[in-house]
């Protein structure tokens, strides 16, 4: 019973980095209608980031917190306003395909300057070593991740759900033409909220660099699973996917417990579920 | 009718003379270098066995006796049906005479069979089940470097021996990770000591806190890692944060390479044990490749004891081709004649290639560095004892390979 606990608090943990991720999709597919495949590239770039700010410039973990997002954040905005901004009124493929081939590009680069098998990253000093909870050893790190993917998911709903500008960024989706009409200038807008997004998969990457190897494909890995986590709380639902996030998390801990050679593919299988009971969607609305 | 026959008789006569003097004179090879190229073992074998395989063939100096050996490279990307296409479009189309390298047992057990229904010469070096050169052994397969029996009876059987009795075993789902737990397992128990549990995680898993959560739970003395590449340092730099080592409990690294250490950082990896064949850093005459391999990488990387197991095996190869004058494209001879031959280079030493197919050269333990001990981006390793080959490997008496019962 003890090993069911400390299974589901390691699914939560892992959960906070689905929920990141997929956060960062539903904002871009919500504001932009765009299918951004190239977030696993951007948080791989999050953590790449963090290296080198650490490595090259003595730039300690908690400013890469800060900084990498921004950095990232506007690599993403250069990219949205180079490419991306061509696509608005299109279908839905082109987006895809455009940022599928932009992950592979960014992949590519990294891989064939840094190898495939990645850098090291520590734990910074203040948050290392571990509590013991009864039931299992928690390192702090890890708490630490929950929590801060916590406060990050809430902020980002409250952002767009609750204030004056992401009322505006709302209305700006449904109708911009109405919206540019109030002197408000919908492009840059635009532009903003796709950096927004790719910022908190940076910020993903660099919360997962401690933890995994800094390594070029350790986004293309986690991506497909984060799409599906995405399909499986509703394309665009940013409340949806936020509780997929951390539900599914769970989930995989549960599997990794009880059948582990399954846990690649629990969570497509929920998806199939999912889709055939309710294509839009837990949390989406039908089109 | 008869004088058709004659004429059919005396044609295949003629063409019979012909291909005879035609090989005399054939210097042309073409070898294929097939691995992994982006995945979790791009690092350890990748584009540097082709740099290596591309080093052997400048170095036997066949290219100024008038042979013309070419090198095309391909990659598995880990998925035997993939692995096993590429080689026979190389056999088919391309006609390649050898393939090497190949990490990833499952995907060499593919392409083994491939390589003897095509008759062509199979050097792995990258990959590490026993069966390839047991119960799948091939005529036309030679296995270099290292494999899953060796590692468990020099790293497992030091572990066992220095009191570590229990095991748990973390292990990769697929062909290596079933060898390598079931030539550990053999070791543990003959030298009494006990498996208590285990789990069997997905390949190119980033994630491993649960399995790690549960091997801590089994209160094992080792928790035997039955992984590679990415797996494995994702593994153990997991396992410092849960405070595994200061727990108790120790990990067996079974299988770790030179650029995994480096990937990990001697932080965490210092005093993991483990077994390599080959090391940059052993004599002068491994550092004099060593330095001219890294000149010609584009990271700079220090050649894996995989990469060291492809320049080794192809310098072999052209050997036995020289000595018979010319390439046969006939692969089981060409293979019999490197069995024939004693191996003889500058990074592995002396050896033989049993006829089972197994190369047979020392192993040697080594144990990680501590920081402050480490002099240079690559001075990783400590040398903690040699294992005479015929020791590390298994012995032909207790081989199941089909080749040895004429």
């Amino acid at each position: 019973m003890q090993a069911l606990y400390a299974q589901l608090l390691v699914g939560l943990i892992n959960g906070s980095f689905y929920a990141l991720l997929s956060l960062g999709l539903a904002v871009i597919f919500g504001m932009l209608n765009i299918i951004n495949f190239a977030h696993g590239a951007l948080y791989m770039m999050g953590a790449f980031v963090a290296y080198f700010l650490l490595n090259i410039g003595g730039i300690s973990y908690w400013w890469a917190l800060l900084l990498a997002p921004v950095i990232v954040g506007i690599f993403g905005m250069i990219l949205e306003r180079t490419m991306l901004q061509w696509l608005t009124g299109l279908d839905h493929l082109y987006g895809l395909l455009l940022t599928f081939g932009i992950a592979l590009i960014v992949q590519g680069v990294f891989q064939n300057y840094f190898g495939s098998s990645g850098l090291p990253y520590s734990i910074p000093d203040q948050l290392r070593g571990g509590m013991n909870l009864g039931f299992m050893f928690l390192p702090i790190y890890r708490g630490w991740v929950v929590i801060f993917s916590l406060v990050v998911c809430f902020a980002t709903w409250f952002l767009i759900e609750k204030t004056r500008l992401g009322a505006y960024l709302r209305a700006a989706t449904e109708n911009p033409t109405l919206v540019r009409a109030f002197g408000i200038n919908v492009p840059r807008m635009i532009t903003l909220t796709y950096g927004l997004g790719v910022g908190l998969a940076a910020l993903a990457g660099v919360l997962s660099a401690p933890i995994n190897q800094v390594r070029p494909l350790m986004g293309a890995d986690l991506i497909i699973v984060v799409f599906a986590v995405v399909v499986i709380g509703g394309m665009g639902s940013i409340m949806g996917s936020i509780i997929t996030g951390f539900a599914l998390g769970v989930i995989e801990g549960l599997t990794k417990y009880f059948y582990p050679e399954a846990s690649n593919t629990v969570v497509f299988v929920l998806m199939v579920l999912v889709l055939l009971v309710k294509p839009t969607g837990l949390t989406g609305r039908a089109a | 009718m008869t004088r058709s026959i004659a004429s059919l008789l005396l044609g295949t006569a003629l063409a019979v003379t012909s291909a005879g003097a035609a090989f005399a004179q054939d210097k042309t090879v073409k070898i294929g270098a097939l691995s992994d190229q982006s995945g979790l073992y791009a690092d350890l074998g990748g584009p540097g066995s082709t740099l290596a395989a591309q080093m052997a063939v400048e170095d036997s100096g066949l290219g100024a006796k008038g042979w013309k050996i070419d090198i095309i490279s391909g990659d598995h990307q880990n998925k035997p049906d993939i692995g096993t296409a590429i080689a026979r479009q190389w056999f088919d189309v391309d006609k390649v005479d050898i393939i090497v390298d190949v990490p990833n047992s499952g995907v060499a057990l593919a392409v083994n069979n491939v390589v003897k229904e095509k008759n062509g010469v199979y050097i792995n070096s990258g990959a590490a089940t026993s069966d390839l050169t047991n119960a799948q052994c091939s005529p036309n397969t030679v296995h270099w470097t290292y494999d899953t029996y060796m590692l468990a009876h020099t790293t497992g059987q030091a572990l066992v021996k220095a009191g570590g009795d229990t095991w748990f075993f973390l292990t990769a789902d697929y062909a290596f990770g079933a060898a390598l737990e079931r030539d550990t397992t053999a070791v543990v128990t003959a030298n009494g000591g006990k498996v208590v549990g285990g789990v069997k995680h997905p390949l190119n898993t980033p994630d491993f806190s649960s399995f790690l959560l549960q091997a801590q739970a089994s209160k094992a003395k080792i928790i035997g890692l039955a992984n590679a590449g990415g797996d494995t340092t994702n593994t153990i730099k997991q396992a410092a944060e849960f405070g595994i080592g200061k727990g108790g409990q120790k990990l067996a690294a079974l299988l770790l390479f030179l650029t995994d250490v480096k990937a990990i950082g001697l932080e965490t990896a210092q005093g993991l044990n483990f077994t390599e064949t080959f090391y940059w850093d052993m004599n002068d005459k491994t550092r004099a490749f060593s330095k001219r391999f890294s000149e010609k990488m584009k990271n700079g990387a220090m050649p894996t004891m995989v990469q060291a197991g492809v320049y080794a095996g192809v310098r072999h190869y052209l050997k036995a081709l020289e000595a018979l004058g010319g390439n046969p494209h006939d692969g089981v001879k060409v293979v019999e004649k490197m069995k024939s031959m004693p191996t003889e280079d500058d990074l592995f030493g002396k050896g033989e290639i049993q006829p089972n197919g197994r190369t047979i050269h020392n192993a040697y333990l080594f144990e990680v560095k501590k920081p402050s001990e480490s002099k240079g981006p690559w001075d990783f390793y400590k040398l903690v004892g040699t294992v005479p080959g015929d020791q590390a490997f298994t012995p032909l008496a207790e081989s199941k390979c089909a080749l040895l019962k004429k």
